[in-house]
């Protein structure tokens, strides 16, 4: 493999070293360029004088003054996220006498026979109405299509949401799917619904305290839900899901309602967050990106993504024999800066005993006061051995560490000096 | 945009202060903190280092990225602030109180070349 050198930039955001752009998002970027799709809340951000970049496309809130102030709002309190780029896709029957005579989903192709065929995870898992599976959606070859999170909302009725630069690829990829398999099912891209993600230890108080008032019912359908549960009231769908390490909601609603509800929950005392501080929580809470951490040349036991594949049950799915035929040689897995002298970024070079590897994702914990990451490591090297990480010429010494780094508000790594929230 | 009007810049988005012995002080604008966000480390170069126009001296990185910082005409470094290094949010809350390092400049017309308050305004507007 080339060596590659870590992105560097000028304080224009230019890169230096020609090579494409990786990391996530430019630091510079035009206003007001009209190629860029927009979410319902677009003119909100303006007006708050949100930094906008150009995120996979959309015209998204990279932050709205500074990025660590509403990582810690999030870890301390509560903070929300316009996530509306993001796809939600329901699976249904083609029309309701295929779900009456269908109603398990057993005889034929119902949408559970169709889900468990289609992801890596297992769909069985969902025995419950209201809850949620994270998943990857594979190809044939064991790549990673997209990862996503499959709600089950009823026998015969289930609603996928899916990463925004991918969803046009994921909808047309599942489409040939159901073709292939001669499914009577329909896919309804729901670009009608618009979703904010209500983050922190007090986000969920948050959100109740404006829902009494507007929608009573979804208040009292939220109120018992056990992390990893959803509930749908009236035209909101609200889960207890999200992608921070800390309890909140992920609430899904009328794009009609969103300028009003993310007002309420301004006023409410929610601290508006960027996709800044959500890349830097979820890196904290030992989460994968796609795009970066994993994407179709890799696949999820390279990816740090194991725990999330059923290889063991008789199922058939998309991608099982390629994973059964190999075995790993990589693994993903954290990092901690040891050493001053940078920040750890996505490509920089790893050096193990066991072999190179490198960076996937790297920042600098507003939490933690150090520099993490993920990355892509020989398999062989295990939590609490050393690395070294190539910065700028300079080899950093690294600790490697099993992620999360951060969970709930608490550090995780024992070798790291608190000090305090 | 906040660009005081006693200061030369670089289209690169460096501040440069002519004193009084001659020497030129060197910092990041407000553009470009507030640009790159939360500012967490800072390399600077040896005192002593001769540095060429446009030469890579110094290194910025915040949260999200990490920046160069060129040298703005040639010459040799003769101070760097140490303050800034230990504590790098200074330049977040005022990129022009806060410099990066002082240059000897190997020769002193060469400040002539550099843009004035209204030529950098324009040039961040092209960006």
């Amino acid at each position: 493999m080339p060596h590659r050198r870590d992105a560097r930039r000028n304080l224009s955001g230019k890169r230096t070293d020609g090579a494409k752009l990786t990391n996530g998002f430019a630091v510079f970027c035009r206003l007001g360029n009209a190629l860029l799709k927009q979410t319902p809340l677009n003119t909100v951000h303006r007006a708050a004088g949100a930094r906008m970049v150009d995120f996979g496309g959309w015209d998204m809130p990279v932050s709205y003054g500074s990025q660590i102030e509403e990582h810690l709002a999030v870890r301390r309190d509560a903070g929300m996220f316009d996530v509306s780029h993001m796809l939600a896709v329901d699976i249904e029957p083609r029309n309701a006498t295929e779900a009456k005579e269908n109603p398990n989903g057993v005889a034929g192709e119902g949408a559970r026979d169709f889900l468990r065929y289609a992801l890596a995870n297992n769909v069985d898992k969902l025995t419950v109405a209201g809850k949620a599976l994270y998943s990857c959606l594979l190809k044939p070859d064991g790549g990673v299509l997209d990862d996503l999170i499959v709600y089950f909302l009823s026998e015969n009725r289930f609603r996928i949401v899916v990463n925004a630069s991918t969803a046009d690829k994921d909808v047309a990829w599942l489409r040939s799917l159901i073709d292939e398999r001669g499914a009577k099912l329909t896919l309804t891209p729901r670009r009608d619904l618009a979703m904010i993600a209500v983050q922190g230890p007090h986000a969920r108080e948050r959100v109740w305290a404006v829902l009494q008032h507007r929608n009573a019912e979804a208040k009292a359908a939220t109120e018992p839900l056990k992390p990893f549960m959803a509930a749908e009231a009236g035209e909101y769908f609200i889960a207890r899901t999200g992608y921070t390490g800390e309890d909140g909601f992920e609430v899904m609603l009328p794009s009609t309602h969103a300028i009003e509800f993310w007002q309420a929950l301004a006023a409410a005392g929610v601290r508006p967050c960027g996709l800044g501080a959500r890349d830097t929580l979820r890196l904290e809470a030992g989460m994968n990106l796609y795009g970066q951490d994993m994407d179709e040349t890799v696949n999820p036991l390279e990816s740090g993504l194991t725990w999330t594949v059923d290889l063991v049950s008789a199922r058939d799915f998309v991608g099982k024999a390629a994973l059964l035929a190999q075995t790993p040689t990589r693994q993903l897995t954290g990092l901690l800066l040891e050493d001053k002298g940078g920040v750890l970024r996505a490509r920089q070079k790893v050096m193990t005993w066991a072999g190179e590897g490198e960076i996937t994702s790297g920042t600098f914990s507003p939490t933690l006061g150090a520099s993490i990451a993920l990355a892509r490591l020989p398999a062989g090297v295990v939590a609490g051995e050393r690395a070294q990480v190539e910065v700028r010429g300079k080899a950093l010494a690294a600790r490697i560490v099993k992620p999360p780094f951060v969970r709930h508000g608490k550090r995780l790594l024992a070798s790291i000096k608190e000090k305090p929230l | 945009m906040n660009v005081p009007t006693n200061l030369k810049y670089t289209a690169s988005h460096e501040w440069i202060r002519s004193e009084s012995d001659g020497t030129l002080t060197i910092g990041i604008t407000d553009h470009a903190q507030e640009a790159l966000g939360d500012l967490v480390f800072i390399e600077l170069p040896a005192i002593g280092r001769k540095v060429k126009a446009g030469e890579t001296c110094a290194v910025v990185e915040s949260v999200k990225a990490a920046s160069d910082i060129y040298a703005p005409v040639s010459g040799e470094i003769v101070a760097v602030n140490e303050q800034v290094v230990a504590s790098p949010e200074m330049i977040n809350a005022d990129a022009y109180g806060h410099w990066l390092y002082k240059l000897k400049p190997a020769n002193a017309a060469d400040v002539a070349s550099l843009l004035d308050a209204a030529a950098y305004t324009s040039a961040v507007g092209e960006e």
